[in-house]
């Protein structure tokens, strides 16, 4: 004998295993183990071969790598005796799985096994095949397995019958030849293949249509007569579980008559007689009655059940829903949220209870009466539910509020009707778990905002008092600084109060030190940073009294190590001190994000919404306005929409300067004097492009401010891009960018007409007019007709008007749009003669006039 | 269907696992891990059920020692309990009162009856009693093996 091989038994070695101290110690001992197994594998040494597996499969529990045992398994398998037999197959099942190669090998020495005499080596082979056969094995195989489910052994019967169960998983195109197998088995007396035999039928539906329409119209009978059976069967104790007889048996059948009733009438009303049994009868103080009566619940869920039989089904689930087990509590949950498809009003009537799990001590059952609540919530009772989740947000777990979160501000934004009931519950929300509300919840929240413009100095109102009690919540604080920053002076103003709020006064300096304890705070991170140097701006122009101090604090962040602060703090404080001209215009309200275009984007493409308004922020471009306020970014539009959406609305006669464009493009803002706009109306060629609606600062037109008309795609981060785009039109040297101030081009004491320029930069000779004609009178005009005659060296193509009706007082306007080629550009400028026609109740008027002050260059 | 059945000690060490699903090595190792923690954590009061990566892990505390299934999201959790209680009376009656230990020493005994309650995953037999039956009958073979082969092995012995 080998002096090396192991001569210890295997329970020496477990005990010196277990006796080891340290992790050290037993890499050491099963080290040697192993060098003993792998000698005297090497010898061949029969004797102790079954030893020498059986510590392998000890070794390999603990985790230890066991490859070099695989092959003396199969020489085990391959041997003539029993022990040899068991325990080789034992390992095979251990210590391999089914994608092994070596796994192959064995399959000669299962045929011959699965041939045996001996009914219990059969066993062992079908135990193993159904436990670990691949599907080329199971291939091979199938024809040994099927004859084997008609011998007479039931312990064999049962065993191939879960095997075929494995079989039919790997290789579904067998099914058929299990088909009529299967059903013969259900005639059996035997428990144990009767078990076997209802799940190898169940898993036959799960993959064949035809087996499932051969089962249902030959074996429905016989099941219901099974369950009848042992359903009125006495008391027989070899498979009595608490007073039922095999409820395991019970289970199998139920779940079978589900497979087979779903979807069929007829199958559905043979069977509800006994369902309406086994739900009555089964009682329902232990475990097993109750696992009975919930797979009872489930068939009736899943069959076409009779209303008697759905409400007793029910019923059931509110038994369980009460019960204080909390094993029962969870499955009646989970039945719940099928039974809602089914009969959701008596769901609805168990909504406290469904809500009182979800403060429930269980993590499990949380999640699961959260779940249900999602799905009951409708209309009707969304604020009495959103106001209990809430209350229950301030006191969960941590790790159950990130779930709780999201699924409040889901309902919150699915069932609003009012804005106003969204913005409190939302700011609720932020207050108690802002921290984990996801970036898109938030954006909509602001999106929301700007597009209620009554609602504005409210929400700003609240932000702030939330802003005092939770300012660690890091979404809370963004939101109220870009609102602070935006609607700053309706804050301070008192603007647009409600009825129930209370009175409260904020000084602009109160405001400006919410913004100046956010920055200096030591854990705000970059991004909130970011935000209040330019909510700092803002303020700047809304509050010119606090200008000076706002300064200051920018100032502090000129030196900044963090790069974006740094470029953010020059920039505006640059603006503030040199440009005191533009920046109110700079900082004007922000567009309106037209809110269902927003929605339905957001819908689309949330997540790359989010990652690109980010790398705006990151965007190191020549532009210095970065005016990042979180609102998701629709896809930027060209320069050109923006120009010809702009130019409808405001007409303001200004005094021209393009340089001063271009000095915003300039990194570093150098005092370009020629940028000499001495007057406030400089800047509205820039508000002309951004066509913003409410003046801060007052406008000649007769506008009242009120129409922030939802322009699409008008997003603040169009000005990156307007520059963007108007510097690569300045590429070459001498090209100014092609804007020409809008004029008026006619004006009498009833009538105004104002035209506004776009150039193609490529087509110096065509220019697109855009008319604006507003009623000075006060009587409406109709029937409004606008002609137009020019020299014979301009072409003039007219667009349709967009309405021939011109209300009274300039409240509202007639635009209409034309072309005009020059075709002697740049050497004579544009004239044209205009004709207006219209009547005022009923009498015809006529107006004429000759524009001769058009802009040069046109 | 069960996917693996694991039973694991309150310290956390594995006293015996099935796979009945193809899992790599890794991936055992990580379940188990997984498992584990999720499991060992939960207070005594709470439901048997834990929710894991799509499955449900259905798990009860007998002495020392967690028995845990895990199984598809479709299937009965208390026909599960009640399958591992079946489990458990069973190697009660095998072992006389068993305890930890005696998984220890004989883990190859507890997967026999394991492999005799459930195959691919589903149940095999309801009845206890032809359970114990068959796991002895085997047990008697191989006890008949061993002395038939130790007598010619006594007789080879006394020839040489």
């Amino acid at each position: 004998m080998n002096p090396f091989s192991s001569g210890t038994r295997l329970r020496d070695m477990i005990k010196a295993i277990r006796a080891c101290k340290t992790a050290a110690e037993e890499r050491a001992v099963v080290r040697k183990e192993c060098a003993a197994i792998r000698s005297s594998i090497s010898e061949n040494d029969q004797d102790y071969s079954h030893r020498n597996i059986a510590k392998l499969m000890f070794i390999h529990m603990l985790g230890y790598p066991t490859h070099f045992g695989q092959m003396e398994c199969l020489k085990l398998i391959a041997s003539a005796g029993f022990p040899e037999k068991r325990i080789g197959y034992l390992g095979l099942m251990l210590l391999l799985d089914e994608r092994q190669e070596v796994l192959m090998l064995v399959t000669n020495s299962l045929k011959q096994d699965l041939g045996h005499t001996n009914q219990y080596i059969v066993g062992l082979a079908l135990c193993a095949l159904g436990n670990i056969c691949s599907a080329e094995m199971a291939r091979d195989l199938a024809p040994e397995v099927e004859r084997l489910l008609l011998t007479r052994d039931p312990n064999i019967k049962k065993k191939a019958a879960l095997c075929s169960i494995r079989i039919i998983r790997k290789v579904p195109d067998l099914a058929e030849n299990f088909s009529s197998p299967a059903t013969s088995l259900l005639k059996e007396k035997h428990h144990g293949v009767l078990i076997a035999g209802v799940q190898l039928c169940t898993d036959l539906c799960k993959v064949s249509e035809d087996a499932s329409n051969h089962l249902r119209k030959n074996c429905t009978e016989g099941l219901v007569r099974i369950l009848k059976d042992i359903c009125n069967s006495p008391y027989a104790p070899e498979y009595d579980i608490a007073g039922i007889t095999d409820p395991f048996l019970h289970i199998r059948v139920l779940r079978l008559l589900r497979m087979l009733g779903h979807g069929d009438a007829d199958t559905s009303e043979y069977i509800n007689d006994i369902l309406a049994q086994v739900a009555s009868k089964t009682e329902s103080n232990k475990n097993a009655g109750n696992a009975i009566l919930y797979e009872c619940v489930e068939t009736i869920m899943g069959i076409e059940a009779t209303s008697g039989l759905r409400v007793l089904a029910i019923n059931i689930l509110g038994r369980f829903l009460s019960n204080r087990d909390n094993n029962i509590r969870y499955v009646a949950l989970n039945m719940l949220m099928k039974a809602i498809s089914v009969d959701s009003q008596a769901v609805q009537r168990h909504r406290t209870t469904i809500l009182e799990c979800v403060k429930d001590s269980d993590a499990s059952i949380r999640k699961r009466a959260l779940e249900l609540v999602f799905l009951l919530v409708n209309d009707t009772n969304a604020k009495p539910l959103t106001k209990e989740l809430i209350d229950y947000l301030e006191v969960s777990d941590q790790d159950f509020k990130g779930d709780l979160t999201s699924k409040i501000c889901s309902i919150i934004e699915k069932f609003s009707q009012e804005k106003k009931w969204y913005i409190d519950q939302m700011v609720k929300v932020l207050s108690l778990a802002g921290n984990y509300v996801k970036d898109n919840v938030w954006h909509a929240l602001i999106v929301a905002i700007s597009n209620a413009p009554d609602l504005q100095g409210y929400s700003v109102r609240s932000l702030y008092k939330a802003f005092q009690l939770s300012s660690e919540q890091v979404s809370l604080v963004q939101v109220t600084i870009w609102c602070i920053g935006e609607y700053g002076e309706m804050l301070v103003n008192n603007v647009g109060v409600l009825q129930v709020e209370e009175p409260m006064t904020v000084t602009e300096s109160d405001a400006v030190d919410v913004l100046e304890s956010c920055l200096t705070h030591h854990s705000t991170d970059i991004t909130t940073q970011s935000m209040c140097l330019i909510a700092l701006l803002k303020l700047s122009s809304r509050f010119p009294p606090s200008s000076g101090r706002v300064k200051e604090i920018i100032t502090t962040h000129i030196g900044s190590v963090v790069l974006e602060l740094q470029q953010r703090a020059i920039e505006f404080n640059s603006i503030i001190q040199r440009h005191q001209n533009i920046k109110s215009s700079l900082v004007e309200r922000m567009p309106v994000l037209d809110e269902s275009t927003f929605i339905s984007k957001r819908a689309g493409s949330s997540q790359a919404n989010i990652s690109t308004e980010k790398s705006n922020q990151q965007l190191p471009s020549g532009a210095s306005l970065k005016l990042s306020n979180g609102v998701a970014k629709p896809a930027a539009s060209p320069l050109v929409d923006l120009l010809d959406l702009s130019l409808d609305d405001t007409p303001v006669p200004t005094s021209t300067s393009n340089d001063f464009l271009h000095d915003l493009l300039d990194v570093g803002l150098t005092n370009s004097s020629s940028s000499g706009v001495a007057s406030a109306s400089g800047t509205d060629i820039l508000m002309d492009l951004l066509s913003i609606g409410t003046p801060v600062q007052s406008n000649t037109t007769p506008e009242n401010g009120s129409s922030i008309k939802a322009k699409p795609n008008t997003a603040t981060v169009q000005v990156v891009d307007l520059l963007d785009g108007l510097a690569s039109n300045g590429s070459h040297p001498g090209a100014q960018s092609p804007v020409h101030p809008s004029i008026t081009a006619y004006q009498s004491s009833t009538l105004k007409i104002t035209f506004s320029f776009t150039k193609q930069p490529d087509k110096p000779q065509v220019t697109q007019i855009h008319a604006t004609f507003m009623n000075l009178s006060s009587e409406a005009y109709t029937d409004f007709i606008f002609q137009a005659a020019v020299p014979k060296f301009i072409q003039l193509h007219l667009d349709p008007a967009n309405s021939n009706h011109l209300p009274a007082s300039g409240n509202g306007r007639i635009t209409q749009t034309f072309t005009i080629t020059n075709t002697q550009h740049g050497q004579k400028p544009l004239a044209m003669r205009i004709r207006i026609a219209y009547k005022v109740s009923n009498q015809e008027r006529l107006e004429q006039g000759q524009i001769n002050n058009f802009p040069p260059g046109l | 269907m069960i996917h693996f059945v694991i039973l694991i000690s309150r310290q956390g060490k594995v006293r015996l696992t099935k796979w009945y699903s193809p899992y790599q090595q890794k991936e055992r190792a990580t379940a188990i891990r997984e498992l584990s923690s999720l499991i060992l954590t939960r207070g005594p009061k709470l439901c048997n059920f834990v929710e894991w990566k799509g499955y449900k892990a259905v798990y009860r505390r007998y002495a020392s020692l967690y028995f845990c299934m895990c199984v598809d999201q479709d299937d009965n959790e208390l026909e599960i309990l009640e399958i591992i209680h079946h489990f458990v009376e069973i190697l009660d009656r095998y072992f006389g009162s068993v305890c930890e230990l005696d998984l220890i020493f004989n883990f190859h005994k507890a997967y026999y009856i394991l492999d005799e309650i459930l195959i691919a995953g589903e149940l095999q037999e309801s009845s206890k009693k032809i359970v114990a039956r068959l796991i002895a009958a085997q047990d008697t073979m191989v006890e008949t093996a061993k002395a038939e082969a130790g007598s010619v092995s006594n007789m080879i012995a006394q020839t040489m």
